[in-house]
């Protein structure tokens, strides 16, 4: 390998964590709405599935060949429909969320497994979103590079988080969404439809789920593979506690987590040594994991910004 | 011609209608084997278990359709305590041979298997049948993949023009650390000034982080890579979209990628599955550690529809020539 400067693979590292963190982002932050309007989705996972199957399927030429964009609404239009099924299921049936949660993970794994096999025989390929240098500040030293060469659907999740912070503080819906997820009995008695807020944040919350599925074959794998996600969708609702329901803390975890395993990939690869020694590689791949509980420990302080009234089904006069 | 030559015509006539009509019932009479097959990821994963459930197929067709073999499986079966409950209950449905195409599938296999005497089960990549433990109903199984991990590395070494060829793996256990440590030893004996960088992405599953694996490795300068398991179905499309070459293992994947993949080590397990149903059907169930190889045909190369030297397929094919011969030694 030709001679790197610590510089030089920083900046590599660093361009591959804003892909890398794309799809906890979308995801992340719709989780934000849900769980503040007071419903804890962990379907998340599942949704994610069904928005990856259908947007690969509905942009590649393997399957109906409606482009890129058609594929990023059809991983958002499934989205939303999984999410109206959690607020039915979660809100108006008022039946255990974490229960809810992971019935639609698993309707999201068989659903997309089902129709992977149905549909599409077995491979689906896609020409995915292709980088987009911004005139001028793609030239800057250092964050040109990483922040400013980077494909539509990084730029976007990355302007969801100052989007998603606005329409939590400053306008109304989002004043209501909080309410209902911290006192929902007083939200009603002011006249807020506590049911309908709830709808449209896991409504939401799904739709950006489903996004977060899409980005993952459209701007990053360029291919559909059974229960691709591995996990990931579980690791998004941990980012929300991570950043004690801030948008732009839930930015901070999922690039710190992204950061770390890409970090590693380059120990991996430059064979770095610790005491002369090279280290383990199941060490080098536990560090992301063990950052974040660490990071937990040391922001257990966040919990006091838990929405209060989480998991609990609304029932006027309770 | 006389009465008694006729009815001694119509009597051989009889005989051997009856003899056809017996020997018809006798074989529609026949059981069909019936095989169920326990994957940890999709039949669909390009790799893998797509390369047993492949082979299974193609045993199928041999032996004549599904009134002779019939095929169940249950894949993506991730979770071992679940796996363990699909493999009883396919004992309990009276399948033939059970194949638990995981090495995480052991404890189980051993847990049920004297429990079921009549049934056949088979395991890999393992080499343990559970003989020295009184158990004689379990086969087990495993591929030298170092072998055509070799003969991928010798290509490797020939084509690469960085000198910097990158390799990829789940985690370093197994068939895999067996596959890049041949794949390295390929590439350092054709060419020791090439350089093998080596990552491992911590998942069987994780494409995504498959595909940042393999774009740190082109970061890297790597111009030439491989990989094994169905975690790295997304390093071969970063690699396809950088114009560079792969080499496949356990599936042949050139159908897919034909510009981008040289060569795959396909796995055909149809000799094994051939004779762990005939010895079904002879009354023996288990008691051997099979091991595909290329000597033994149950593993191939497959080449691509990349435009190849000559050189490159002569040293293919010396390479796979002083493998059968022995001459190659393996440091796995």
């Amino acid at each position: 390998m030709d001679e790197r400067t610590l510089l030089d693979v920083l900046v590599a590292a660093s361009a591959l964590t804003m892909v890398s963190a794309m799809p906890f982002l979308y995801s992340a932050l719709g989780e934000v709405f849900s769980q503040l309007s007071g419903v804890f989705n962990l379907g998340v996972e599942g949704i994610m599935l069904v928005g990856a199957f259908s947007s690969i399927y509905v942009a590649s030429d393997m399957g109906l060949d409606a482009g890129l964009l058609a594929g990023v609404l059809a991983g958002m239009v499934t989205g939303a429909l999984l999410g109206l099924v959690m607020a039915f299921v979660s809100v108006t049936m008022q039946a255990d969320q974490g229960i809810s949660g992971i019935g639609i993970t698993l309707l999201g794994r068989g659903l997309s497994t089902t129709l992977f096999i149905l549909l599409a025989d077995g491979v689906l390929l896609v020409e995915s979103f292709q980088p987009i240098r911004i005139p001028l500040l793609s030239d800057l030293p250092v964050v040109g590079d990483i922040l400013f060469n980077q494909n539509i659907m990084v730029y976007g999740a990355l302007l969801l988080v100052p989007v998603t912070a606005w329409l939590l503080r400053r306008t109304t819906w989002g004043l209501q969404i909080r309410a209902v997820g911290q006192n929902p009995a007083a939200a009603d008695a002011m006249g807020v439809n506590v049911e309908q807020v709830r709808y449209s944040a896991v409504v939401l919350g799904g739709t950006m789920a489903g996004l977060a599925g899409a980005s993952m074959p459209l701007a990053l794998t360029n291919v559909f593979q059974v229960n691709m996600t591995a996990g990931l969708g579980f690791i998004a609702v941990a980012m929300v506690y991570f950043g004690g329901w801030s948008p732009w803390r839930v930015m901070f975890g999922s690039l710190l987590f992204s950061a770390a395993y890409n970090l590693q990939i380059w120990v991996q690869v430059l064979d770095v040594k610790l005491f002369g020694e090279t280290i383990p590689v199941n060490i080098l791949l536990m560090m992301p994991y063990v950052l974040a509980i660490i990071v937990l420990v040391f922001a257990r302080d966040m919990q006091r910004f838990r929405p209060q009234a989480m998991n609990r089904p609304f029932r006027r006069g309770d | 011609m006389t009465r008694a030559y006729r009815k001694g015509k119509y009597a051989l006539r009889l005989l051997v209608v009856v003899s056809v009509l017996m020997t018809t019932v006798a074989v529609t009479a026949q059981e069909p084997i019936r095989i169920a097959i326990v994957a940890p990821s999709s039949i669909r994963d390009l790799s893998w278990s797509q390369s047993i459930h492949a082979s299974l197929q193609e045993l199928q067709e041999e032996m004549g359709g599904e009134s002779v073999l019939q095929i169940a499986y249950s894949e993506a079966m991730s979770s071992v305590s679940a796996a363990s409950e699909t493999l009883r209950g396919y004992a309990e449905d009276g399948f033939d041979i059970i194949i638990a195409h995981g090495t995480q599938y052991g404890t189980s296999i051993f847990d049920m298997a004297h429990e079921f005497p009549d049934t056949s089960f088979a395991w890999g990549t393992a080499t343990e049948t559970g003989a020295e433990r009184g158990i004689g109903n379990v086969y087990a199984y495993q591929a030298a993949a170092e072998e055509g991990g070799y003969v991928n590395g010798v290509m490797a070494a020939l084509l690469t023009e960085s000198n910097v060829i990158g390799a990829i793996g789940p985690i370093p256990a197994g068939d895999v650390r067996l596959y890049i440590s041949g794949f390295t030893q390929g590439v350092k004996s054709t060419n020791p000034e090439a350089e093998v960088l080596v990552v491992y992405v911590g998942s069987f599953s994780d494409i995504a982080a498959g595909t940042t694996n393999g774009r740190t490795l082109l970061a890297a300068g790597a111009d030439v890579l491989t990989g094994t398991s169905q975690v790295v179905v997304g390093a071969i499309e970063a690699v396809r979209s950088a114009g560079g070459f792969w080499f496949s293992t356990q599936s042949d994947q050139g159908d897919v990628w034909p510009g981008t993949v040289v060569s795959s080590q396909v796995y055909n397990w149809v000799p094994m599955l051939r004779d762990i149903v005939e010895r079904h059907q002879d009354g023996e169930y288990g008691g051997i550690a099979y091991k595909l190889t290329l000597a033994n045909e149950g593993l191939r190369i497959a080449f691509g529809s990349v435009d190849i030297s000559s050189e490159l397929l002569m040293a293919a094919g010396q390479a796979v020539e002083d493998i059968i011969a022995g001459k190659i030694e393996f440091s796995t």
